[in-house]
């Protein structure tokens, strides 16, 4: 196995829409961007590999645009999925193993202003059975939330707490799109969208982009001062009807963490892909992460959450605090599917 | 440095216009299990499982892979999706074979899978886009005028459309799994409706309801059969859309990513050192547009090897010997099916399609408008 570490990052802050741009609009910004902090260019790139969804801007193949916001001319290596990008950025890691090239470039986009984006994720569920009871994103994230309550694990006020620590934590963020000091009590007070869900409860629904440049080896040492190695990187699934699953727990981030090598040192900080508050508090759990961990420094998805994109973002902000020299082993969460189905966990680490 | 990777298991289901039989769980699972079973293989020897489709909206369900991995016993295991246009099917199983070669996973089950009958994909891509104009005749209205354009340039004989008919039909009535199975007659071929000149109605692909499915694995498991098939070389190539320098008749993508796999595979002369080709052909004037673009004939020149009957099975270089695209049409399965299908010819269990003595062989998909390609070369020697 070759390392490969991440060694560049550029995001567009989430913003509630980002009005009049198309697909290359949204990915030539932070692609050049993560390339020119390094001196690169799309030439000297050797995979390119995007994530995205179709449901967004509601139309196949949507992603065939955004490959002309890159200079794909002579042809490029280039893949995607249908996932959130942090899931191309692994299979980018797979690519580079294959020993030919050296360098890849990852993106991903999301508008979320593009549609009624509970809904939309209702069409995940099984087409059968589920998807005609118009179970939305945020009425199956409640019943997981409800079944916390109900196993003695958490109460409304923790809900709320991991809302005003991310929130707080966002202020020092300048793409976060919603920050500042929350007070618990406060959004306590607010009605519920879907019992025990209250509008704080929930992430935002942001509009975004985000790059991410990954090199081998000396290739890496050449880019950067202090390249965010990718000490270990996996990911797993879990049955997907909710009745056959324990939405209180997530063993398959515990599973995807163990592979990826937690247990061989203490991370300094996590970035958490969370679209709702509960749902830190199981990863929390299911990973061991401790009080010792910070969690989620910038924000998190509950301050911004573009669809198909913040799980990107989390490994682009985990990685930057490496790249910086502020911390020295962090863990990247991105989660996919309704209430926590599949999660992809990856432990970076300076030199 | 790339670890050593064999195709030991294929299945595929019977593939129809509507498999009613069969929810799409059930497709998945029927070719699953049909690769794991010629693997001689259970769902707990699989490590991890790659799967693609495209796209979602052909069965409005968003992110299936999430669903079906009940289907798939994928519980506790990696499972991946991967999505680029009509290629998918072709780049799925170059993201399986690179977990094996890079040493990620050892065992892998990847697979592909359309159920046409839930969707109705001409119009599910011929949306209006704004400010875009609107491709209102789905994919034969977009590649008629490159087909004319070739015919111009080449100087075609203006029959060798339905002589890839013809042809492709009679292989497929050689598979029993194929959609089609027409006995057609050069004559009738011609006498069909012409829907998008040149391309006329039985010069085009079905619409079908398929999955297909491979266990890929690495040199430790190879043994399991005695006959894998070696990944030799394998390349994703993609150009851009709005571009005024490419060339949609001949695309540069396709010519690179051949090279790739040629370089990779050690191949300089892919007529004499390739023994038979599954190519990507969802309309009969593909053919010799490919031929050329993958270097087996000269430019201008594919035309002549389909006239002259050098692509059937028994010819210099057959083609598409399970019938291709022209009579299975699973969109998101046939990019894996061509892969699948070269893979069964170098491990000599093409039955009835089998070319004799075939020991390389090259699997091909495209997509999009021509902008994304995928191949593979599998070889009967390690």
């Amino acid at each position: 196995m070759r390392d490969v570490a991440i060694v560049s990052f550029s995001q567009l802050p989430s913003v509630k829409a980002i009005d009049a741009t198309d697909e290359p609009e949204l990915v030539q910004p932070v692609t050049s961007d993560a390339m020119k902090q390094l001196g690169l260019t799309q030439d000297d790139i050797g995979f390119t590999c995007s994530g995205s969804t179709d449901y967004l801007p509601g139309r196949p193949f949507s992603f065939v645009a955004a490959v002309d916001g890159l200079k794909a001319w002579p042809p490029i290596r280039e893949s995607h999925v249908e996932m959130d990008g942090a899931f191309a950025l692994y299979e980018a890691w797979v690519r580079l193993m294959h020993g030919d090239i050296d360098t890849a470039l990852v993106f991903s986009f999301g508008k979320s202003s593009l549609g009624p984006v509970p809904d939309i994720l209702n069409l995940q569920n099984d087409p059968y059975y589920v998807q005609p009871l118009g179970l939305d994103s945020i009425s199956a994230a409640a019943l997981q939330a409800q079944a916390m309550i109900d196993a003695g694990k958490a109460t409304e006020r923790d809900f709320a707490e991991v809302v005003a620590r991310s929130r707080m934590n966002a202020i020092d963020n300048p793409n976060a799109h919603i920050k500042g000091d929350f007070s618990v009590d406060e959004m306590l007070e607010e009605p519920y969208i879907s019992s025990p869900l209250r509008k704080s409860f929930c992430s935002p629904l942001s509009d975004s982009a985000a790059a991410i440049v990954l090199a081998v080896e000396d290739r890496a040492r050449e880019l950067v001062k202090r390249p965010a190695w990718i000490r270990g990187i996996d990911h797993r699934t879990e049955p997907h009807a909710l009745g056959q699953r324990d939405l209180t727990t997530s063993p398959s981030s515990k599973l995807a963490a163990e592979k990826a090598g937690l247990v061989q040192g203490k991370v300094d900080l996590a970035e958490l892909h969370a679209p709702f508050a509960h749902q830190e508090l199981i990863l929390r759990e299911a990973m061991g992460l401790g009080d010792e961990v910070s969690v989620n420094p910038s924000g998190g998805a509950l301050a911004a959450n573009s669809l198909m994109t913040a799980g990107l973002i989390r490994f682009g902000e985990a990685a930057s605090r490496i790249l910086s020299g502020d911390a020295g082993r962090a863990l990247a969460h991105t989660t996919n599917g309704v209430c926590l189905q599949h999660n992809l966990v990856a432990i970076l680490e300076g030199e | 440095m790339a670890e050593p990777c064999a195709v030991i298991g294929i299945g595929q289901t019977k593939h129809r216009e509507s498999r009613r039989d069969l929810s799409i769980p059930g497709l998945v699972r029927d070719a699953a299990l049909r690769a794991l079973q010629d693997a001689d293989m259970t769902w707990k020897d699989i490590d991890s499982i790659v799967i693609g489709t495209a796209p979602d909206m052909f069965e409005g369900v968003m992110t299936p892979e999430l669903w079906l991995s009940d289907a798939l016993g994928a519980a506790g295991k990696p499972m991946f999706r991967v999505h680029t246009a009509g290629s998918v099917g072709g780049s799925t199983a170059v993201v399986a074979a690179h977990l094996i070669q890079g040493g990620v996973h050892e065992k892998v089950l990847t697979l592909a899978f359309e159920k046409q009958s839930e969707s109705n994909a001409m119009w599910a891509l011929s949306p209006a886009i704004p400010f875009q104009p609107q491709l209102v005749a789905g994919a034969g209205g977009y590649f008629a005028p490159l087909m004319r354009s070739y015919i111009r340039r080449a100087d075609a004989h203006p029959d060798t459309g339905c002589m890839v008919a013809v042809k492709d039909r009679q292989h497929g009535l050689l598979n029993p799994n194929a959609h089609l199975h027409l006995d057609q007659t050069l004559e009738q071929v011609k006498a069909s409706p012409m829907l998008w000149d040149p391309i006329r109605y039985s010069e085009t692909c079905p619409s079908s309801d398929g999955a297909v499915a491979m266990v890929l694995v690495s040199e430790k498991h190879a043994g399991r059969v005695k006959n894998p098939a070696w990944v030799k070389g394998t390349s994703v190539r993609t150009e851009r859309t709005f571009f005024a320098g490419r060339d949609q008749v001949n695309p540069a993508a396709g010519k690179l990513c051949a090279k790739d796999v040629y370089d990779e595979a050690g191949i300089r002369n892919p007529l004499k050192e390739i023994d038979c080709a599954e190519v990507y052909v969802p309309f009969s004037w593909f053919e010799p547009m490919w031929l050329e673009n993958l270097g087996f004939a000269e430019q201008g020149e594919g035309w002549k090897m389909t006239m002259e009957g050098k692509t059937k099975i028994g010819g210099e270089m057959p083609w598409n010997m399970s019938g291709g695209v022209m009579c299975t049409n699973p969109i998101g399965a046939s990019g894996m099916l061509r892969f699948a299908e070269s893979a069964r010819q170098v491990r000599g269990t093409a039955e009835r399609h089998q070319v004799d003595g075939a020991k390389v062989a090259l699997g091909h998909a495209y997509g999009g408008g021509s902008q994304f390609f995928a191949m593979w070369i599998v070889s009967s020697e390690r």
